[in-house]
């Protein structure tokens, strides 16, 4: 159990940097750096005093992308699921909208929001929101009739029917939707710091290559994408435990 | 004596297509404080029929009414069962059978829930999660959530279908007692012969396509009912050949 959760994962990763060690030492372009020069990148970044705050930068977009689309995608989600009428008219708009990368909206996010933090916020929130609508419409859609029945025979109202027994019961189908959605989001960000602005770890890599080509720093980049990418979903899942939901993320049950 | 339900000439037909008619017109009378069993095949429209007298289904014409007044909607002082799916899986125990009793003082409502939980035996399982619970605690978990808001009536829609038949035959007794205990007005759906003789007053068989009512037997046996007496057996075989089935294999 230990050997397969942790050292496992870990001699697979050295194996791994070592092969790449090897492979970039035997080949000559010279252009690619080993895991040897990249941790020395983070160790410069560190010193320039740039690594925390280009992360911090990256998460701050993030958040306020993330929590918009939240704020307006469980509303729109939950509207379309509880109407027939809205859900017909905005489902083919979200289904349409929801296929397009937010990469595609980048020229429109300049136009819009010109230079700064609004154009790599529009397009997080953007890559946030459609998931998020479209997914908690069809929860919503799905939720066993009876609930809805027992709850009416109780004599709830539509308020009390939605915040008792709608909401909870899909709240955890919900929450992996939101991880998801937040994996998205930081996906995004990288694309979307690679305009309009001149902080974050998207820009990070975008400048170090340009102004230099600094692989180095270009892998340093990734690296911190991914690592920072993990805990935000390993804190994600955490949410999951909570017992009120804890139903949901039973395999059968 | 008036009776505490009136249907007259109760009728469903879904809009199709295909059209279907689920019930021909229907009249049946439910006195106060009587355990009530609709009986037929699947299809019977046994169920329709239960979902318009609670209200959740308008019927395509004819009226229900309950003390005199006609059902225009679900209400709290008539509770409909369903299989133990409708207990809520993100409440516990406690919460679900507390459900409906929002409305009181916290601690009235501690209390009302203690008493329902002792009244159904899950005593010691007040804050477990439905899914820790086997399926016949799940079903007195939804009695329970039903008899804590004190309605004059339930509606039970096969409420043991989905059990093994040791547990459906303890429920069953747990029910009457219940029943005995609380005074209430049954309705009881099932395709279960037996289950009907066991618990019912009275048996309404119902026919298939287009459902109706094809006869009402009284369960004249005397509760604790002997499920090897003479009387009980001629019952049921009457039942059986009543909605067409023998009673030999």
């Amino acid at each position: 159990m230990r050997f397969e959760r942790w050292l496992l994962p870990l001699a697979f990763t050295i194996v791994l940097v070592a092969l790449w060690q090897l492979a970039v030492g035997t080949g000559k372009t010279g252009v690619l750096p080993g895991p040897w020069q990249v941790a020395l990148g983070m160790r410069e970044l560190w010193e320039r005093g740039v690594l925390v705050g280009y992360a911090i930068d990256s998460l701050r977009r993030v958040a306020v992308g993330y929590a918009i689309a939240v704020a307006i995608g469980i509303p729109l989600g939950l509207w379309m699921g509880l109407s027939t009428s809205v859900f017909a008219a905005a489902n083919p708009l979200v289904q349409i909208l929801r296929p397009i990368s937010p990469i595609a909206w980048i020229p429109i996010a300049i136009v819009l929001f010109g230079i700064g933090d609004g154009a790599p916020i529009f397009l997080i929130a953007l890559a946030g929101v459609f998931p998020i609508a479209s997914s908690v419409a069809a929860q919503v859609r799905s939720v066993p009739p009876m609930f809805l029945a027992a709850a009416r025979n109780f004599g709830l109202g539509e308020a009390a029917i939605i915040r008792r027994v709608l909401f909870p019961a899909v709240l955890p189908q919900m929450l992996s939707m939101l991880r998801l959605a937040l994996g998205v989001c930081w996906i995004v960000v990288v694309a979307a710091e690679m305009i309009a602005v001149d902080s974050g770890l998207g820009y990070l890599i975008i400048d170090s290559r340009n102004a230099g080509k600094r692989y180095d720093l270009v892998v340093a980049g990734m690296v911190l994408v991914g690592a920072i990418g993990l805990v935000l979903d390993l804190s994600f899942r955490l949410l999951e435990r909570v017992r009120s939901v804890r139903w949901g993320f039973r395999s059968n049950s | 004596m008036t009776a505490k339900l009136e249907a007259r000439g109760v009728a469903m037909t879904f809009p199709g297509p295909p059209e279907v008619r689920a019930l021909e017109p229907i009249d049946l009378d439910v006195r106060e404080g009587e355990l009530v069993c609709l009986l037929g095949p699947s299809g019977c429209g046994k169920s329709t029929f239960l979902q318009i007298v609670a209200g959740f289904i308008r019927p395509t014409s004819g009226t229900v009414a309950i003390d005199g007044k006609p059902v225009d909607g679900p209400d709290r002082k008539r509770i409909f069962v369903f299989q133990e799916r409708g207990v809520f899986p993100w409440l516990t125990v406690a919460d679900n059978i507390g459900f409906g009793l929002a409305d009181l003082a916290r601690d009235v409502r501690a209390k009302r829930v203690a008493e329902y939980v002792e009244l159904v035996g899950l005593r010691g399982f007040e804050h477990a999660y439905p899914h820790e619970l086997s399926g016949g605690m799940k079903q007195r978990v939804e009695v329970a959530r039903a008899l804590a808001v004190d309605p004059d009536m339930l509606f039970l829609d096969e409420p043991f279908g989905a059990l093994d038949s040791m547990t459906r035959l303890s429920m069953r007794s747990e029910l009457l007692r219940i029943w005995q205990a609380a005074k209430k007005t049954i309705m009881f759906v099932t395709h279960d012969v037996d289950e009907s003789v066991q618990l019912a007053d009275r048996v309404v068989v119902m026919s298939a396509r287009p459902g109706r009512i094809r006869s009402i037997v009284d369960i004249d046996i005397p509760r604790p009912r002997d499920l090897s007496s003479p009387r009980y057996l001629e019952l049921r075989d009457g039942l059986l050949a009543e909605i067409g089935l023998a009673h030999a294999i």
